[in-house]
């Protein structure tokens, strides 16, 4: 008896919890295209920032996409041209221009987006497969053929 | 009898008088009354205080000629005693408890109606909060002085509360018989505090979107049901499934985070922490009332003990 009312309590909480958790959710699509690799000179572009949370990076021999979001608590840190860094405004984590962390609370460099070339030569970015280097952990900006970096 | 009536006529219509008469009567003797009692009632009038309206209210006749009967007027009032009329002499100093928690209370109470003022002119939504805030500012009457109440009284009631805890640990109040209401008021501490970070999202503007941010993404590092937490990913965390999905309605701080946030703010949080503030008052007077220091003596007693 006593189990069988413990039993629907704990129905219903679960239940309860449940609901707040929708099963899909109307959020813009992770996946986009930004035109062709000759579209962007050498270093950061922030042309893109606005409307995917990306800076599209190049390189003398790689073009790469750092996802606009400071790994200490997500906040969108902005481009300091003059200065050649990354500054966040909420407890200043500074990165230089690979977005690699060197100053403030962030604990490692942000995070770089899947990128592919489509048949066409289009960039394609995926936000949704990140590319990560904690500290003390295996460099995944290198796993090129897994999609961090597009060679140039 | 004497003409040689039916006796059995009369006998009706002798009964039949009686009850028409019977029938008037009862209707004077009922007019009458109700008339005297009319009477009564309008001389009551003109005593508000004895009529039976004004007695459901208030329990006390307040005699004005008797002393005792004039205090019981401020003692048994809800508004000016909250506490228990009765409570140990010194407690009611105020070196002594701050008046924290009142305090704390009568701020909850501000908060509640400007709260429900604001929900008038508010729209949780993307397109539309921030520029109801604006509406609020500019155009509503009293907008500005309204928003300006709430949000200053939020910031204080988070202080009083900090004060009031503070206060119960330097007057060693969470001992013996207390530890539960101690427990209580942990609970709304934390309460208070999810009201202040709830509202902050509410303005829908630069500060609290970026506040709330960076607060959700505290709860990516939850143990178990964070994505980035210990044994999160282990236990299949996503950022779609995770503590924090569940507390934006989505991955990031949209439009499902600001409907939450605003039906937190207003209805759930409010209803549970009235519940535990009930809690919280009710126990304060089972638990033996405001705590206090050991009792003191008056000095006109001292000296009562003194001449003998």
């Amino acid at each position: 008896m006593w189990a069988a009312i413990a039993g629907s309590l704990i129905t219903y909480f679960l239940m309860f919890v449940k609901f707040f958790l929708p099963r899909s959710i109307l959020e813009p699509s992770s996946v986009f295209k930004i035109g062709f690799p000759s579209d962007y000179a050498l270093g950061v572009d922030t042309k893109w920032q606005q409307q995917y949370r990306i800076w599209v990076d190049k390189t003398a021999d790689r073009l790469f996409v750092i996802y606009a979001r400071c790994t200490h608590l997500g906040c969108t840190p902005d481009w300091k041209a003059s200065e050649n860094k990354f500054k966040c405004p909420c407890h200043g984590s500074g990165y230089d221009n690979e977005g690699i962390n060197f100053e403030g609370p962030a604990p490692r460099p942000m995070d770089r987006a899947h990128v592919e070339l489509d048949a066409e030569g289009q960039i394609v970015v995926d936000t949704n497969r990140l590319f990560k280097w904690p500290k003390g952990e295996r460099d995944e900006f290198e796993d090129k053929d897994r999609g961090a970096y597009i060679p140039l | 009898m004497a003409e040689g009536e039916d006796p059995k006529e009369t006998k009706q219509l002798g009964e039949g008088e009686k009850t028409q008469t019977g029938l008037v009567g009862r209707l004077r003797e009922g007019g009458t009354a109700l008339s005297k009692r009319a009477v009564e009632e309008a001389k009551t009038y003109k005593d508000p205080q004895q009529t039976q309206l004004w007695k459901s209210i208030f329990r006390v006749s307040h005699d004005r000629s008797d002393p005792r009967n004039r205090s019981l007027a401020i003692l048994s009032n809800v508004f000016l005693h909250l506490h228990p009329a009765k409570i140990n002499r010194d407690a009611t100093r105020y070196n002594f408890t701050w008046g924290m928690g009142g305090i704390t209370f009568y701020l909850f109470i501000v908060l509640t109606f400007t709260g429900v003022l604001l929900m008038f002119y508010y729209h949780p939504s993307k397109g539309q909060a921030f520029r109801d805030i604006l509406y609020l500012e500019h155009d509503v009457p009293f907008g500005k002085l309204l928003r300006n109440m709430h949000r200053w009284a939020a910031h204080l009631m988070v202080i009083t509360t900090w004060l009031h805890m503070f206060r119960v640990v330097l007057t060693g109040s969470y001992k013996k018989p207390r530890e539960f209401n101690w427990s209580v008021g942990v609970v709304l501490l934390v309460l208070t505090l999810l009201l202040s970070f709830t509202g902050y999202l509410l303005p829908d503007d630069q500060l609290g979107f970026w506040a709330v941010t960076v607060g959700t993404n505290m709860a990516r590092a939850t143990p178990m049901f964070g994505h980035e937490g210990p044994f999160g990913p282990q236990l299949g965390m996503t950022p779609f499934n995770d503590v924090r999905f569940g507390l934006l309605g989505g991955s990031i701080v949209d439009a499902n985070a600001l409907l939450r946030s605003y039906i937190w703010h207003c209805i759930g949080i409010p209803l549970v922490a009235s519940i535990f503030m009930a809690v919280h008052f009710w126990r304060i007077r089972k638990d033996g009332g405001i705590s206090g220091p050991a009792p003191v003596m008056l000095e006109s007693e001292m000296k009562a003990i003194k001449k003998t």
